[in-house]
């Protein structure tokens, strides 16, 4: 099968589309929330918000890493990187020009002059450390449940390698809980809240669908677990419509050729060999979240940057001006934000929307900006 | 003994011959002594031709140009990494680029200057391959190459080479081409399938294997523009696509004519391959690197007629019209997805792929 062609079927989509707006015909609102930023991207880039009946709204979601990763552990980063002499931080691109405070950024920390260098993989981070074993070498490690694993397989590698310049410094966050947080506090006002999620592609892969079966029961809201093809998300926003017609709120798999209800179970085992939950952790914008990230695991503890360098935490708040915490609760668009399109663009973000292609607001910027002003939600 | 010394424009008058099998530049190369006049004469002028530089004056002089006729110049730097990929080399690139440049000025490529910036230690071999690559580039096009100059760095201070060329054209009497001439209503064509440079470079320097190798486009567009220009002199716009690709050159053309631009993402040709490549990559084939294809703004009652003499030619046999020229002072570039929704054609945001050309 071609999945560029068979997925981005313009005709397809305009059976879709009419299939969607007939489905969504005797209600007068939906807001559905595409958890994920490569669904985000994807509405984005194939403009198909268009397709949508006004009546549904698709509310951009916490789901891009780079986004969520709160201010203060980006201090705690390049502090290590520029304290420490001799000490080589790696992490992913999307990651060396998020803002951090006073302006910082890793990037920045990199023209001081500290060894920031970007990898593509936790096994480049490790290739490092094995290539300059007079060096610390420090992955900074951040992403979902899709990222998780191969940072797992790399500090397992260390540590059977017995590598004692190579540590992480770990990051990684629990999408359930987010999804949970977010239909607790019953945002977005006035509409009664979420009527359904768009639930993670890649993510699942690894956790199953059967992840999001608690979340989906205790709030009593649909989710329905979407490819990133063009085509997959019309199909999920039906699959959606359907359920909430139907007075349904079941966990369904619209990603079937990527996604089982029990996920990668060897992925899952090298997580829990090499992670521990953290009692609580900031997302940016979220606010703290009980049990919504990981640790390593205290026999890895010497891999472990924070226990390593002993690192402490601080909380840092967002700019004023920026609106990223009410965008990510899905409060508000991009273009609620002052400084959208004016102070904060791709080239100079100042909030963390604006950073990675998969924040809302970058995708806004990117795609969207031709557009007078957002459609509002019919009913709303 | 004195009988026995070479004469002066002998072989062996500059001293022992250049090893082009396993010799290496080296910093007197481009000291200006004789080890550089050696260079320039038995590997620079043999691969380039006829250059002014043969006289061994400073300067090249010109002849005058026809009555009415302006002059056009064009320079351009060429650092691409790897410096031989798939269809082409930094010399031939160097070449075409600035042909190009000149070529979608409306005038007619004449002469090219090269500046070789040498790193120490560059094998010769290589060095002779990319300037024949580049004197075969610019007799093909009948171009001639009046003046060059070589320097040497020490290593590690370069790349292996880069190559700094100009290129001057004849713009005939009354031709006006230009960024700032796109009017609502012109259509915009593209002479071919994009993205090829850019992919190709990527997969050789990433060491990507694709069922099928890209190849790069890179070609001379002059005889292209000929055929053109004479079957729609109601050109308002001509661009090569180069770095930042399709989407930046609409962009610019947008910014500069203070216009918008609405395309159709279904008719924009782009190879089955580099779109593969492209969605594993996470990169957008509108914002990939093209060194043959020209972006032809024109009056759209010309049209048709301008689409017909591109595809008549080798270079273009795949031109399509992919847009309109719209109203729009903030010149917004949009397009309508193959999904049937709208959306913006940004500028490209940080660098998509450093040293593409």
């Amino acid at each position: 099968m071609n999945y560029l062609t068979a997925f981005r079927d313009g005709n397809l989509a305009a059976t879709m589309a009419n299939a969607i707006r007939e489905a969504a015909r005797n209600r007068p609102s939906f807001a559905f929330m595409e958890f994920c930023g490569g669904h985000t991207h994807a509405i984005a880039r194939h403009g198909l918000l268009d397709l949508l009946p006004p009546s549904i709204r698709m509310i951009h979601g916490p789901g891009c890493p780079v986004c969520v990763l709160p201010i203060g552990r980006l201090d705690m980063a390049i502090d290590l990187a520029l304290g420490r002499p001799g000490l080589i931080l790696c992490t992913y691109g999307d990651c060396l020009r998020v803002p951090a405070s006073g302006g910082r950024s890793l990037f920045g920390a990199r023209a001081q002059g500290a060894d920031v260098r970007m990898v593509y993989s936790p096994a480049d981070a490790l290739a490092l450390a094995r290539s300059h074993p007079r060096r610390q070498v420090v992955f900074l490690a951040i992403g979902f449940e899709t990222t998780t694993p191969p940072t797992a397989a790399v500090v397992q590698a260390a540590a059977r390698e017995g590598r004692d310049n190579f540590s992480v410094l770990c990051n990684h966050v629990l999408t359930p809980p987010a999804m949970a947080a977010i239909l607790a506090s019953g945002v977005p006002s006035g509409g009664g809240g979420i009527d359904g999620i768009v639930g993670p592609g890649h993510v699942s892969t690894v956790t199953g669908g059967r992840a999001f079966m608690e979340v989906s029961r205790r709030y009593r809201k649909p989710v329905v677990i979407a490819g990133f093809e063009p085509l997959d998300l019309l199909q999920a926003v039906l699959m959606l419509v359907s359920q909430v017609n139907e007075g349904r709120a079941d966990v369904e798999n619209e990603f079937s050729r990527g996604v089982t209800a029990d996920g990668n179970r060897r992925a899952q085992a090298l997580v829990q060999d090499v992670f521990i939950l953290r009692e609580t952790f900031e997302w940016r914008g979220l606010g703290e979240i009980p049990e919504s990230a990981l640790r390593l695991h205290p026999r890895y503890a010497a891999w472990d940057a924070e226990a390593r360098f002993g690192l402490v935490g601080r909380r840092v708040a967002d700019a004023k001006a920026c609106e990223c915490g009410a965008i990510l609760r899905g409060e508000k668009g991009p273009t609620d934000c002052r400084i959208f399109g004016t102070a904060c663009t791709p080239e100079t973000p100042v909030g963390a929307c604006m950073v990675s292609a998969e924040g809302a607001c970058a995708a806004h910027f990117h795609y969207g900006r031709f557009r007078p002003a957002p459609v509002a939600a019919a009913g709303a | 003994m004195a009988g026995s010394l070479p004469k002066a424009g002998s072989r062996w008058s500059l001293g022992r011959p250049l090893d082009f099998r396993h010799g290496r530049v080296e910093m007197s190369h481009g000291a200006g002594g004789r080890a550089t006049t050696q260079l320039v004469e038995t590997l620079f002028q043999t691969a380039l031709g006829d250059m002014g530089t043969q006289t061994g004056d400073d300067g090249a002089v010109l002849p005058p140009l026809a009555p009415g006729e302006r002059l056009v110049m064009a320079c351009d730097g060429h650092v691409v990494s790897p410096l031989f990929f798939p269809g082409g080399d930094i010399g031939c690139l160097a070449a075409h680029g600035t042909i190009n440049d000149v070529a979608v000025m409306g005038a007619r490529p004449l002469y090219l200057t090269a500046s070789f910036i040498l790193e120490e230690g560059f094998p010769l071999a290589d060095l002779q391959r990319v300037a024949v690559s580049l004197g075969r580039a610019c007799r093909d096009a009948g171009v001639a190459v009046v003046a060059g100059d070589t320097k040497v760095v020490e290593r590690g201070k370069g790349d292996g080479v880069f190559i700094a060329t100009t290129g001057v054209g004849a713009l005939p009497a009354g031709r006006n081409i230009g960024g700032r001439q796109a009017r609502p209503g012109d259509a915009i064509l593209i002479s071919g399938t994009v993205g090829e440079h850019g992919l190709a470079i990527l997969a050789q320097r990433e060491h990507l294997q694709f069922a099928s190798e890209i190849v790069s486009d890179t070609a001379p567009l002059h005889t292209l523009i000929d055929a053109l220009l004479a079957a729609a002199p109601g050109v308002h716009v001509m661009r090569d696509p180069t770095r930042g690709g399709l989407a930046t050159v609409l962009n610019e053309i947008a910014r500069q004519s203070g216009v918008g631009i609405d395309l159709d993402e279904a008719v924009i040709p782009v190879r089955a391959d580099v779109a593969a490549a492209c969605e594993l990559l996470g990169l957008d084939p509108l914002y990939a690197a093209n060194e043959g294809k020209v972006v032809v703004v024109v009056r759209a009652a010309e049209a048709d007629a301008a689409l017909a003499a591109l595809r008549a030619h080798p270079l273009g046999r795949q031109a399509t019209r992919i847009g309109t020229v719209i109203e729009d002072p903030q010149g917004f570039v949009q397009m309508r997805t193959r999904m049937g929704g709208r959306r913006l054609v940004d500028w490209l945001t940080g660098e998509q792929l450093p040293r593409i050309c």
